[in-house]
């Protein structure tokens, strides 16, 4: 046991445990905070792979902006709670066999392609993670910069979009 | 550092996290955490690339992650906007109210 292995293994229990709050929270805050949670999880995650600049990204983008986004949605809508009830009756067991169906299946086809003895490649690849990070850096500016240039334009639209969506029209009410 | 963790673990906590997230779609009838829980799967398959990324020494797997999470964003800002004009028309945003394709 060394220092990494017990620091994935709690991680991994947080990340678990996390998701599961998601799912059984009645109020939608609590939702949001357990997926906050489960997002800076999975952040640390991205550093024990070498990733720094992702696990910032992750951070910044997914726990900040839209976890706030969601928070302000939910607390604008007054959707806290929502009455209890299902209409149809067999949907959640019906939603768990298949979710578990769904997981045995996922878990089988990745081991059975890689092996249970696949470990991570040359794992002194990243050590040095500013030579690690300016790979990066020269990768999407040059090989990806197409693809970069797209998604601002995508978010520009987004942007846009949402702002035609939710204005109201001349003389409609509310 | 990191040599002592087999990459099946990570992929095995991605795959645990994605089947979450479809539980999550599949049971919940709050429109906000169907959403949520589709963040959770756009989560597990960027761990799963990350992963893999380092696995295969390429940093290419991390440049995905980072367009996956500029469209998701943008993804948010919409889906958001659509839950707000159902709430504006119904009154009331739960997915078994939204049985009809004309407001």
């Amino acid at each position: 046991m060394n220092l990494t292995l017990i620091l994935f293994v709690v991680l991994a229990a947080v990340a678990a445990t996390s998701a599961v709050g998601l799912l059984v929270s009645r109020n939608t805050v609590y939702a949001a905070l357990f997926l906050i949670l489960n997002f800076a999880t999975v952040a640390v995650f991205y550093l024990l792979l070498g990733a720094p600049f992702i696990a910032l990204a992750q951070v910044t983008i997914y726990a900040g902006a839209i976890m706030v986004l969601f928070l302000f949605v939910i607390m604008l809508l007054g959707s806290e709670r929502l009455p209890k009830g299902q209409v149809l009756p067999w949907q959640r067991p019906m939603a768990i066999v298949l979710a578990a169906v769904l997981l045995v299946e996922a878990v089988f086809l990745l081991f059975q392609r890689l092996q249970l003895t696949a470990t991570l490649a040359n794992p002194e690849a990243s050590v040095n993670t500013t030579a690690a990070l300016q790979d990066l850096a020269k990768m999407l500016f040059n090989q990806y910069l197409l693809p970069f240039e797209v998604t601002s334009v995508l978010l520009l639209v987004a942007m846009v979009g949402v702002i035609v969506l939710t204005k109201k029209e001349k003389g409609e009410p509310g | 550092m990191s040599q002592t963790i087999p990459l099946s673990w990570y992929l095995a906590i991605s795959a645990l996290m994605f089947a979450m997230g479809t539980l999550g779609v599949l049971i919940r009838r709050n429109p906000l955490i169907i959403f949520m829980s589709i963040e959770l799967m756009l989560n597990a398959a960027n761990l799963a690339f990350v992963a893999f990324a380092r696995s295969f020494g390429v940093p290419t797997g991390q440049i995905f992650v980072f367009f996956v999470m500029t469209v998701s964003a943008a993804e948010v800002a919409v889906g958001l906007a659509l839950i707000i004009i159902i709430f504006r028309n119904k009154h009331s945003i739960d997915v078994d109210l939204m049985n009809s394709l004309k407001g």
